[in-house]
């Protein structure tokens, strides 16, 4: 299952030399036996997985199997939990997250999230919601950040219904607008990975489909991870989905075949509608 | 109007049905010329290339069956995908009678020429006629040329009966020409049989395009 890879450059967000190395042309990310817990309570189980590069990958599963929770493992954010833990490994590009010496606020910056409900920052415009992130990270020049929010508002498919209103706040756009002005601002910091958490569980469905096509066309430039509680989605937007079930992965694999030819009858029967 | 990934999907599988569309066609109008020239490579040619428009057939049912699963399409994309699914199943039927005739005259060629050719050739020009004819209307979304392909289908079946009956009469009068008529009263009936399919597209094209049958003269005109 773990292939030997070979980082091709020397990441920045650690100091000393991988254990495992982890990468190649096609994975992007690797889960390694991951498991979380609140308090005593296992979220997750042992989950090994693959995520594709320049690709989409859906994680579904029930309410509570722990699809969140496994995906805000993939960039240190569910330890942020009160009593929160995890174990295992999260590789990316041949390093390990959780060694000691990783800073997880840079494993955020490398790895992007956006949630279920939009959440752009409520004093700010529509400009600085987007560029928050670099200016966070000492960008000041006026020429960058105005390229970076016009280019970050193309990827996300909104500049042209905002781009005369630039200085309205983020919060006078409607739900799917401002879904995508966080998408927007979580890639203007140019992720090397995009994780969203129900995306389009807050919206309607003309917004929800804009939503899956941008996820679609980003994967041009981006690895993404989506959770989703909506199979279709899964099916319509992912080129590999995996099943989660009480924590565990049951099943992984090219969407196609999860949704026409499942090899799990647990799979089977929770896209059949047989439960869940 | 939002842009839908879906539809390059969509784009690309009439793309593969189209490609096959044109092997199948090309078997039919191969068949018949190896007849015509007593040329049995191009008859082997023929059912070797059967192999291509096989896989074909199981490819497109495979991206039929998974666009269903994965998009879950309604209305006109629902029929394209339950029509395509179909079409190829007639087009692989298609390719086989390619490779009967082509199996018919490679027996023929072991004897001279019993008649001048006329009749088959002209059923084969218009069987791959309507073929064409019944892919242009997918292509182009023409019920009307739908409807019309559906309507030639008589010609071919007239034709036919006119080869069966002159073939009857060669055979009555001296029975050592009762393999060569016997077989090319096949090859007719096998390039009717490929008028049929062609009316079949036709008729799923209909369907496609209106969402009404003409099926089994069930359309009320």
């Amino acid at each position: 299952m773990i292939q030997p890879l070979v980082p091709k450059t020397v990441p920045s967000i650690v100091s000393r030399d991988p254990v495992v190395p982890a990468d190649s042309a096609q994975v992007s990310l690797l889960a390694e036996r991951l498991s979380a817990w609140f308090g005593h309570f296992q979220a997750v189980r042992d989950v090994t997985l693959q995520v594709h590069r320049n690709r989409v990958t859906a994680i579904i599963g029930p309410s509570g199997c722990g699809k969140s929770t496994f995906i805000r493992c993939l960039n240190r954010m569910h330890e942020v939990i009160p009593e929160a833990r995890v174990e295992g490994k999260v590789w990316l590009d041949g390093w390990n997250i959780y060694e000691e010496k990783v800073d997880p606020v840079e494993v955020r910056r490398r790895i992007g999230m956006v949630f279920q409900k939009a959440n752009p920052f409520p004093t700010m415009s529509i400009y600085d919601n987007v560029c928050a992130g670099l200016r966070l990270n000492g960008v000041r020049k006026k020429s960058v950040l105005d390229a970076a929010v016009e280019e970050s508002l193309r990827l996300a498919a909104l500049w042209e219904e905002v781009k005369d209103n630039l200085r309205a706040f983020g919060t006078s756009l409607s739900g799917g607008q401002q879904q995508r002005l966080c998408i927007a601002r979580a890639l203007s910091v140019k992720p090397e990975l995009l994780l969203m958490d129900e995306p389009c569980s807050a919206l309607d469905p003309v917004a929800t489909s804009k939503i899956e096509e941008l996820i679609y066309r980003l994967k041009e430039r981006y690895t993404v991870v989506i959770v989703t509680h909506n199979m279709q989605q899964a099916a319509r937007a992912s080129d590999y989905t995996g099943f989660l079930l009480m924590g565990q992965l049951i099943e992984f694999g090219p969407t196609g075949k999860i949704f026409t030819n499942p090899s799990d009858s647990r799979t089977e029967a929770y896209i059949t509608g047989r439960f869940g | 109007m939002i842009v839908r990934h879906f539809d390059e999907e969509l784009k690309q599988l009439k793309e593969r049905l189209l490609s096959m569309a044109g092997l199948a066609e090309q078997a039919i109008g191969k068949s018949v010329k190896a007849l015509v020239d007593r040329d049995p490579k191009l008859a082997l040619t023929v059912m070797n290339e059967d192999a291509i428009i096989n896989r074909f057939e199981v490819e497109i049912e495979e991206i039929c069956l998974t666009l269903l699963a994965r998009y879950q399409p309604e209305a006109k994309d629902l029929r394209t995908i339950a029509m395509v699914f179909k079409i190829v199943n007639d087009l692989e039927r298609v390719g086989d009678q390619g490779v009967n005739v082509s199996e018919r005259t490679l027996d023929l060629l072991k004897e001279p020429l019993l008649k001048p050719l006329i009749d088959i050739p002209k059923m084969a020009v218009l069987a791959q006629q309507m073929l064409k004819d019944a892919l242009d209307a997918f292509v182009n979304q023409d019920a009307d040329l739908a409807r019309a392909v559906c309507r030639r289908d008589d010609e071919v079946d007239h034709l036919n009966d006119q080869v069966y009956h002159e073939l009857l009469v060669y055979m009555t009068k001296d029975p050592k020409t009762i393999t060569r008529a016997i077989d090319l009263i096949l090859i007719g009936r096998h390039l009717e049989r490929v008028a049929d399919h062609a009316t079949n597209i036709a008729e799923d094209v209909y369907y496609l395009v209106k969402g009404t049958t003409i099926k089994h003269r069930l359309a009320g005109d």
